[in-house]
C-alpha cells in the first residue's frame, strides 16, 4: 500500500516537474499554431516543424465488461529535430477505479519521411521502443490478439508484467484538396521471446473550410478538422487475420488555436465482442516554437 | 540487467539528441530551391490573384505558421532567410506554391501540404504583396 501510494507521488512528482519545466521554457519561446489532424491513434506523414516542440496530454476513459473502468493517459513530447525526422518520448499512467493509480512506463518513437519531396503517397517510417507493463491502458496501439479480457487483469498483479517491445510502422498517407488519407501498417516485436504481432490504422480528416479566415478569431471554421479513424489488431505471425482481434472506429474532432495550443476529442466504438464497447479520447497540446534553439542558446550562454 | 537497459536507452536518447542538435547547425540558402520547380508549377497561375482578401488572410496564415522561422513580415530570422529577396520577388507564383508543398526537407523548410491547398495560395498572395510593397519601395528611393 505504501509502495504503491510512494509510486503515484513519485509519478505525480516527476510530472510537475515536467510540466512546470514546459511552462517555464514556454516563457522563452513563442508558440506556434499547429495544424494537427483529430487522429489519436493514426500517423500522417506531416511531422513536427525542425525545432519546435509539442508538448501533450491525453486522456482515455474506457469502459470495461468484467471488470471495473478505467481512465489511461500519458504525457508525449514531440520535437522537430529536422524536417525529415521527429522523435517523441511518452510517459504512460492509468487509473483503474476502485484499484489504484500506477505509472506504467515510457515510450520512445521516432518518425523518418524518406522521400524529399510529396508524392501520390508519402511514406513515413516509424520505430517505436516501449518499456511499459502489462497494466498500461492508454491503448495508443491495438495489435495481435488484445482484447478486452485483456484489461480486466488487476493493476497489483498486472504491473508485474513488463513488456518490453520494438513497435515497427509503415505510414502511408496523403494530403489532396484538403482532405488527408492515411494508412499505417504496425508490427511489434515483444523482446523476450514473443511472436511478432500486426495491426493497423486507417484515418481520413479535413478541415470545416479550407480558406484561411481575413481576420483574426479562435472559432473559424478552418481552425476546426474533423475526421474519422478505424484501428485494430490483425493476429500474430503464427495465427494471423481478424481472430480474436479487437477493432474501433473513431469519429473525432481537432480545435487548432492560433494561440498554439489543440484540443482533440474521439468518442470510439468497439466493432465487435472482443473490443471495449465504447472509449473516450480527449487531448490538449501545445507547441513551442524555437524550442530547440532556445535550449542550444541557454547552454551557450546567449539570451534567448 | 535493468541498469544495463536504462544506461542503453540513455545512450540512445543522449546520441539522438546530439544528432539533432547537430542536424539543426546546418545552415544553406532555400532561394536556389525555386528554380527546381517543376515547369508546370512554374507556369500555374495563383487562383486567388484577384481575391482582394487573400494577401490579408496569408499574411494571418503567415503569422501563425511561417514568422516563427522567416522573421515579422518575412523580413528573415535566425532559422530561415528573408522572403524580401529578389529571388522571391522574382519567382513565379507557382514556385512559391510548390516550394510551400514540398518544403526542403533537408534545408529545414518544412512540408506545407497539411494546410488545404487555398490556404497556400493565400499565403503566395500575401508573400507576393509584400513583395510588391518591396518592390514600390525600392523604386520610391530610386
Amino acid at each position: 500500500m505504501f509502495s504503491q501510494k510512494f509510486g503515484v507521488l513519485r509519478f505525480l512528482s516527476r510530472l510537475f516537474f515536467v510540466l512546470v519545466f514546459g511552462l517555464l521554457a514556454g516563457c522563452f519561446v513563442p508558440a506556434l499554431e499547429a495544424q494537427e489532424n483529430p487522429y489519436i491513434v493514426a500517423y500522417d506523414h506531416n511531422l513536427e516543424e525542425p525545432g519546435s516542440l509539442e508538448v501533450e496530454y491525453f486522456s482515455t476513459f474506457g469502459t470495461q465488461r468484467g471488470g471495473p473502468d478505467f481512465h489511461g493517459f500519458w504525457s508525449e513530447f514531440e520535437y522537430g529535430a529536422t524536417a525529415w525526422w521527429t522523435t517523441e518520448f511518452y510517459l504512460d499512467a492509468q487509473s483503474t477505479f476502485g484499484e489504484s493509480t500506477i505509472f506504467t512506463g515510457f515510450r520512445w518513437e521516432n518518425r523518418f519521411r524518406p522521400l524529399k519531396t510529396e508524392h501520390f503517397v508519402n511514406p513515413v517510417l516509424y520505430v517505436e521502443f516501449e518499456n511499459v507493463n502489462e497494466a498500461d491502458k492508454i491503448l495508443k496501439e491495438v495489435e495481435g490478439h488484445d482484447v478486452e479480457s485483456d484489461y480486466v487483469v488487476p493493476n497489483s498483479i498486472a504491473r508485474k508484467e513488463k513488456d518490453r517491445e520494438m513497435e515497427f510502422k509503415l505510414i502511408l498517407s496523403r494530403n489532396y484538396k484538403g482532405w488527408n488519407f492515411t494508412e499505417n501498417t504496425l508490427a511489434v516485436k515483444n523482446l523476450s521471446n514473443k511472436p511478432w504481432e500486426f495491426g493497423y490504422a486507417l484515418g481520413a480528416s479535413r478541415p470545416l473550410t479550407l480558406k484561411g479566415a481575413a481576420h483574426r478569431c479562435n472559432f473559424c471554421l478552418q481552425h476546426f478538422i474533423a475526421g474519422v479513424e478505424m484501428y485494430g489488431g490483425l493476429g500474430d505471425r503464427y495465427s494471423f487475420g481478424l481472430h480474436n482481434t479487437s477493432h474501433y472506429v473513431a469519429p473525432g474532432l481537432a480545435w487548432n488555436l492560433p494561440s498554439g495550443w489543440t484540443f482533440r476529442i474521439e468518442p470510439t466504438f468497439g466493432l465487435n465482442d472482443q473490443s471495449h464497447q465504447f472509449l473516450l479520447r480527449w487531448g490538449a497540446s501545445y507547441e513551442f516554437s524555437g524550442f530547440g534553439e532556445t535550449v542550444q542558446n541557454l547552454f551557450k550562454g546567449h539570451r534567448p | 540487467m535493468r541498469l544495463r537497459s536504462y544506461s542503453f536507452v540513455c545512450g540512445l536518447l543522449c546520441a539522438s539528441l546530439a544528432l539533432a542538435l547537430r542536424a539543426q547547425n546546418q545552415h544553406e540558402s532555400v532561394y536556389a530551391e525555386l528554380g527546381k520547380a517543376p515547369a508546370k508549377y512554374q507556369q500555374m497561375q495563383n487562383p486567388l490573384a484577384s481575391d482582394p482578401d487573400a494577401p490579408v488572410a496569408g499574411g494571418i496564415l503567415f503569422e501563425e505558421h511561417c514568422e516563427g522561422c522567416h522573421g515579422k513580415e518575412a523580413a528573415g530570422g535566425k532559422k530561415a532567410p528573408t522572403l524580401r529577396a529578389l529571388e522571391v520577388r522574382s519567382a513565379p507564383p507557382g514556385a512559391i506554391f510548390w516550394i510551400l508543398s514540398n518544403g526542403v526537407v533537408r534545408k529545414k523548410m518544412p512540408v506545407w501540404s497539411k494546410l488545404p491547398e487555398p490556404e497556400r495560395w493565400q499565403l503566395v498572395s500575401y508573400i507576393q504583396a509584400l513583395n510588391g510593397e518591396t518592390k514600390a519601395s525600392d523604386s520610391g528611393k530610386k
